[in-house]
């Protein structure tokens, strides 16, 4: 299954997710003015070997981030063209440290600890209306979704190049579209008939989605 | 509409995963189809469900769930340069929608116009600003390299207009 989190036992995992999102919190807003790129080296070198700690696993979580090389790249080539080498390298290593940061935190807290936690902030907008349990619901949809969306895409693309040899074009994507859109026209009616009705809220005390 | 914002919202993150389409027109580039669902999102829910939609992928993506282009995802995306894209995709659907429902041109234009304006220029306006933010290079150097990727936007705007009032009417009509 999909998903950001990263089993094991560290003291990280351990804490619990609240904490761990104060506590991210507070120290992004440290963050903000330290300019020396000598210091936010060293601490970028701290949060490197957190991750190493987690063996390959957490070294291969590092490399989920280079999709944004060529963007601190750009922002790097556009302050050493405005301001000085020291900016620049300045605030690449601060988005970096930033990020690695945060996504310890996403991956040393199980995707439901996350949900409740957001749950506990949601909780006073229950009463204008939100209801957290089709929340839960539509979230767990989107999570299942996902990779049968993929799939379907996937097997397209399969049959396509079994046919053409050519790589997969736009004539796939009108034919995935509408599949998909079949697909969520049943899962509706399924869940309809398991009791959650298309616009009212679930009766309580049924259905487990 | 539950499932319909679902799918949706699992569209958007779907197409984030899928490897990136190559355009005859611009070889080499990959072209990334996320905004693509975005947009979307907003013709075939309208306003409030678009917004819906993307605020569920947002949502998912920030409990985790590494579902944005290049496999990307979890808390460490509100502290990236590209944030203000990534948040941007709720309004951008909401316009989208709004648009969609309002202009009065043919079926085929309003949806492109209404892609367009939310899906490029309202997420631009969102990006942008907060490009130059979290990089602190100024708006104007930010505008200049987000640049690059509005040939890509134009012809996926085109791309949700020609999905919408073609593959997808049918769907939107019956639509509870």
């Amino acid at each position: 299954m999909i998903g950001g989190y990263l089993a094991g036992h560290s003291l990280l995992h351990r804490l619990p997710a609240g904490v761990k999102l104060i506590g991210l919190a507070a120290l992004s807003v440290l963050l903000v003015p330290v300019g020396d790129p000598f210091v936010l080296v060293l601490a970028l070198a701290v949060v490197v070997i957190v991750y190493a700690s987690f063996g390959r696993q957490g070294v291969a979580r590092l490399f989920q981030w280079r999709p944004l090389l060529p963007v601190l790249l750009m922002i790097g080539a556009l302050q050493l063209w405005a301001a000085s080498f020291e900016v620049a390298a300045a605030s690449i290593l601060r988005i970096l440290l930033m990020v690695l940061l945060a996504d310890l935190v996403t991956l040393s807290t199980r995707l439901q600890d996350m949900m409740d936690a957001l749950m506990v902030v949601l909780r006073p907008f229950e009463r204008l209306g939100l209801d957290a349990r089709r929340l839960s619901l539509a979230v767990a949809l989107v999570l299942r979704f996902v990779p049968v969306l993929v799939a379907g895409w996937h097997g397209r693309a399969e049959a396509w190049r079994a046919r053409s040899g050519r790589r997969p074009g736009l004539a796939l994507v009108g034919a995935f579209f509408a599949g998909v859109l079949k697909n969520a026209d049943q899962v509706a009616e399924a869940l309809e008939a398991r009791g959650f009705a298309a616009d009212q809220t679930p009766p309580a005390g049924e259905g487990r989605g | 509409m539950l499932v319909r914002t679902a799918l949706m919202a699992a569209l958007i993150g779907a197409l984030g995963l899928v490897p990136p389409i190559f355009l005859p027109v611009l070889p080499g580039v990959p072209i990334s189809t996320q905004n693509l669902a975005v947009m979307l999102a907003g013709l075939m829910l309208g306003a409030r469900g678009g917004a819906a939609a993307s605020a569920l992928f947002v949502l998912v993506v920030l409990l985790g769930a590494p579902l944005l282009t290049g496999g990307r995802g979890g808390l460490g995306v509100l502290a990236g340069p590209t944030v203000g894209f990534f948040l941007g995709f709720v309004p951008g659907a909401y316009v989208t929608g709004l648009l969609a429902e309002r202009l009065r041109f043919s079926a085929f234009l309003s949806a492109l116009v209404a892609a367009f304006v939310g899906g490029v220029l309202v997420v631009y306006l969102c990006g942008i600003p907060a490009l130059a933010l979290v990089a602190g290079i100024g708006l104007e150097r930010a505008a200049l390299g987000t640049a690059v990727f509005l040939p890509g936007d134009v012809l996926k705007s085109i791309a949700a207009a020609v999905l919408a009032s073609t593959v997808m009417a049918r769907w939107r009509a019956g639509s509870r």
